[in-house]
């Protein structure tokens, strides 16, 4: 048993819901009792769907267990496919109906249905979310890919390719998307199809019409990409174009195996961000340290865009899925560092505590993590809430996908320098001590409990705040002078002086100490 | 367990106040197939922030925990008092191993949380299929750490629980454990329901201007501090979804008071003298002191009034709230009820209720989802109360729709909440008029 209260992922039958939900024509009959149609709220409150999922819950209760839960069942899949029509419907059990053992597969297949029935194992006690998605989309271009459908000779013709991996519930998927398609049109490439979001069944028998395939999510695209290459021969371009330089080799590849001149997409002036980045106004953002936690894809381009686009450190590196935990481990030595592979949030917290630094970037989770710890941060992956799938266009592949990541990234910072300012006026006498944060996305440390010595009391003057709980051995006067370090690099100069004093075997830190620790930490 | 049971044991407790009613019950569509209603697990998000000094160990999936995150919203971020421990592969594969995994997991959880005086092992659907034996683990668990924490168990599984019932297979767990009241003592009133802290305050400073010495509540804020119960508690149900802890209740001696729930002036004023009638208080006091707060409601209500009056309204089974509010709704505000589906009808608790409904009024118990959604396609209400995963959706086709959820987590109990209730409902509606996009 594992203690659990945030999880990074759901079960994987959820997984195979943001598969039945992207596509069209398809529906998925759920083995499962009452109450999992939670999952149906995901959908239409965080995406904002104006349709259901297209799944049936077979609903079984306790007075049904051992005697006709099968034919709930089986109910359940005659009625929704003569309900809704599909081309075809997946199956399967979540994780109480896996423990009754009725066989989803079994039971439908003797059922004669009119579509179809593509049955799936996802076995809910050993693996997750992504885990289940990926295997959905892989079993469903197994069965209904048709074999006899193959690419045509070239000569004389457009490349063809197939784009796979958006889904629904995909961080930032839908917009993605649009740029992919933005820069297959400059390149004169045309779409066969897209999947899983958007297509019906019908369109994923003709997946083999294609001259390659596009992975865009490895974690959801790539099991059936890999099948792809075996069966029809089509090679896969795994560049995941997040980032100016990763957008550039995307489309140096696509232009590579499409036979196309790559000049008009990669002279494509719609990049904004390595200008942005160059200017004088971006230099304090040089060496700014920056602890990355998300899914492999989204983290491992955060890295690169970190390091190589904007002169940032990066001091953290981590992902929540073991299965791409490689690709992290990769990226986290080309940083210097170990990666952080791990699906419990308090690792990651204590990690980001540990490395204290000075910008976060991950999921939900870890913008609570960096709120409590008052250290900006920003938003690269799903786990995600409702504010994260926007109404506006927000990608975070191709070029436009780099501005929106330059803003996302380095708004929090500028807001934690508006915010340092208004920190250290508010000791002075003009500003009152009592002057909030001026906007959520940076937040103030926690207010520590102000004493007021006798001089400053005689002045009407608000002293500066002492020593923090649990600070040991620092004089008054070095505890003042660290107050006016800005906050969000406060916590590394205490951890490293008192390292320092620790070493140099200085029982008392006094000005003298900070200083010479200033010193020694010098870049 | 099964709600059929249930009811059954509560049909012989119903007071004969409306021989005519029972004589012939009004006919109630039944339905079974897909149900979208959330599983009782989910009951531990308010319960937890009113018994403070608990904490909710589901005993479940993956799948568990990500409801109670999902269904918890931003409130999963701030130190929660409930957590699953995730069964894996390896516990499904012996009975003993998932117990000792379970003595584990507790322990390290009591070490790392010492504040928890009170730990619920709360049990899903997974468990419950298993036939994991938490009552034993709880009396074992409790043997052990007696008397800094008290361990109990109850079932929040989908396959036995519909939302609220979490809260009434949690309350019925703590009924055993209440301290006996003396079989001399004088008579007490107990409420029972899980109240927004600023309602029950309300309820407990009207009962103490009448005069009613000593009021009880369970859930108690603090889950160590329970009232006491015996042969003279007289309790009074605050919410609809009862029907076990009502049971065992009335296993300890007590004895129920039949009331209106309190919504709206004509609940709450039914509620409160019906208690008050109970504890022999002058009529014309109890009416002194109820008259600010009806005052207060009617005139409230009075500016909420024209924009419902005529609406034509629907309730998809969420809660068991669905039939006292569609009754509020109905009496109060001059709504049209054209469907009240309930996911359980308490025929005893509802009685009085069920009997303000007009005869052309269609009551529905349970839920096959297809047909009902066919049915609200075909009544188009003016607004439909549901869930969730279904309210965007019936937008998208047209339909104003108010969020069942949110009746749950607001104050809605009582007259100074009268109107607030009234808002929930108008709100919809007056937002479907100004939007002109």
């Amino acid at each position: 048993m594992q203690l659990a209260v945030w999880t990074y992922e759901g079960p994987p039958h959820v997984g195979a819901m943001r598969v039945a939900t992207a596509m069209e024509k398809l529906h998925y009959v759920l083995h499962a009792p009452q109450g999992d149609t939670y999952a149906d709220l995901l959908f239409t409150m965080i995406e904002r769907r104006a349709k259901r999922p297209p799944v049936t819950y077979t609903t079984f209760e306790a007075r049904d267990l051992g005697k006709d839960t099968a034919q709930i069942f089986q109910d359940a899949a005659r009625e929704a496919v003569a309900r809704f029509n599909p081309q075809a419907i997946i199956v399967g059990a979540s994780c109480t109906a896996e423990l009754i053992q009725d066989d989803p597969a079994g039971l439908s297949e003797a059922m004669g249905l009119p579509c179809p029935v593509i049955p799936l194992e996802l076995p809910s006690y050993q693996r997750k979310e992504n885990w289940g998605a990926s295997e959905t989309f892989y079993q469903i271009v197994r069965n209904l890919a048709d074999k006899s459908v193959l690419r045509a000779p070239r000569e004389g013709r457009p490349a063809r390719v197939n784009i796979l991996g958006p889904t629904a519930l995909g961080f930032r998927h839908r917009d993605d998307l649009v740029e992919i398609r933005k820069i297959l049109a400059l390149l004169g490439v045309e779409v066969n199809l897209v999947a899983p979001l958007g297509a019906t069944p019908q369109d994923i028998t003709q997946i083999g019409a294609a001259d390659f395939n596009i992975v865009l999510y490895p974690e959801i695209a790539d099991e059936a990409a890999r099948w792809l290459e075996k069966t029809f021969d089509q090679p896969t371009v795994r560049t995941v174009p997040i980032g100016v330089g990763a957008t550039r080799s995307f489309i140096a590849d696509v232009a590579e195996l499409a036979g196309a001149d790559p000049t008009p997409a990669l002279g494509d002036t719609s990049s904004r961000m390595p200008w942005w980045s160059r200017s004088v106004d971006s230099t304090y953002l040089t060496s700014k340290r920056v602890f990355i936690f998300g899914d492999a894809t989204h983290a491992v381009a955060a890295a690169r865009i970190a390091r190589e686009e904007l002169g940032f450190e990066v001091c953290g590196l981590g992902c929540y899925a073991r299965e791409f935990a490689r690709e992290v481990r990769a990226e986290a030595a080309r940083c210097g560092i170990e990666a952080l592979i791990t699906d419990d949030h308090l690792a990651v917290e204590d990690a980001i505590a540990a490395a204290a630094p000075e910008l976060v970037l991950g999921t939900q989770m870890e913008r609570h993590i960096a709120k409590r710890l008052g250290i900006p941060c920003a938003v690269i992956s799903a786990p995600v809430h409702v504010q994260d799938f926007p109404a506006r266009h927000s990608p975070q592949m191709g070029f436009e996908g780099a501005n929106v990541i330059f803003d996302t990234w380095v708004h929090p910072l500028v807001m934690g320098l508006e915010e340092h300012l208004l920190t250290m006026f508010r000791d002075d006498f003009e500003f009152s001590d009592e002057a909030g944060a001026s906007h959520h996305a940076a937040h103030s440390p926690r207010r520590a409990s102000v004493q007021a010595d006798a001089e400053t009391q005689v002045a009407d003057i608000p002293a500066p705040a002492l020593a923090e709980a649990g600070a040991t051995g620092w004089t008054d006067e070095a505890e003042r002078e660290l107050k006016k370090i800005p906050f969000f690099v406060r916590g590394k100069a205490r951890r490293n002086t008192e390292a320092f004093a620790a070493a140099d075997g200085r029982a008392q830190i006094d000005l003298e100490t900070l200083y010479d620790a200033k010193a020694h930490y010098a870049r | 367990m099964s709600p059929l049971a249930i009811l059954d044991g509560c049909a012989t407790e119903r007071a004969p106040a409306t021989p005519a009613a029972s004589e012939q019950p009004r006919p109630v569509l039944r339905e079974r197939g897909q149900r979208e209603v959330f599983c009782g697990l989910t009951g531990i998000i308010w319960l937890h922030r009113k018994m403070q000094d608990a904490f909710f160990l589901v005993v479940g999936s993956r799948t568990c925990a990500h409801l109670l995150q999902s269904a918890a919203g931003v409130m999963i971020f701030a130190e929660p008092r409930f957590a699953t421990a995730i069964m894996e592969e390896r516990d499904l594969a012996g009975m003993v191993d998932a117990q000792d995994e379970l003595d584990r997991v507790v322990t390290r959880l009591l070490e790392r949380r010492p504040d928890i005086r009170t730990l619920f092992l709360v049990g899903s659907c997974p468990s419950e299929v298993i036939k994991l034996d938490l009552a034993k683990a709880a009396q074992r668990l409790g043997a052990q750490y007696m008397p800094r924490v008290r361990i109990l168990n109850y079932s929040g599984s989908g396959i036995e629980t519909t939302f609220t019932q979490g809260e009434d297979a949690c309350l019925a767990a703590l009924v055993p454990v209440m301290p006996a009241l003396a079989a001399d003592a004088p008579k007490e009133l107990l409420i029972v329901g899980s109240l927004p802290d600023i309602v029950e305050d309300q309820f407990l400073r009207l009962f103490a201007e009448m005069g009613i010495a000593k009021v009880g509540c369970l859930p108690s804020r603090n889950a160590r501090e329970l009232p006491s119960v015996g042969a003279n508690t007289r309790y009074l149900l605050a919410q609809p979804f009862l029907g076990d802890t009502a049971m065992a209740l009335e296993g300890r001696g007590a004895r129920r008071i039949e009331a209106l729930f309190p919504f709206g002036v004509e609940g709450t004023s039914d509620w409160l003298r019906s208690a008050a009638r109970e504890f022999g208080i002058d009529a014309a006091l109890v009416e002194k002191i109820i008259a600010p707060g009806r005052e207060r409601a009617r005139i409230a209500l009075s500016k909420l009034r024209p924009q419902l009056e005529g609406k034509r309204i629907t309730f998809l089974p969420d809660s068991q709230l669905e039939v006292p509010l569609a009754r509020y709704l109905q009496d109060e505000l001059g709504m049209e009820l054209v469907e009240v589906g309930t996911p359980y009808l308490h025929r005893a608790h509802l009685a009085r209720e069920l009997d303000r409904f007009g005869p052309q009024v269609r009551v529905s118990e349970g839920q096959h989802l297809e047909r009902q959604l066919d049915r609200v396609r075909a009544d188009r209400p003016d607004i439909t109360v549901c869930g969730l995963g279904l309210a965007n959706p019936l937008e998208g086709e047209g339909l104003t729709t108010k969020w069942a959820i949110e009746l749950v987590f607001s104050p809605i109990h009582g007259f100074d909440q009268a109107a607030d209730l009234a808002e929930l409902f108008a709100r919809p509606l007056r937002r479907r008029d100004m939007l002109e996009v």
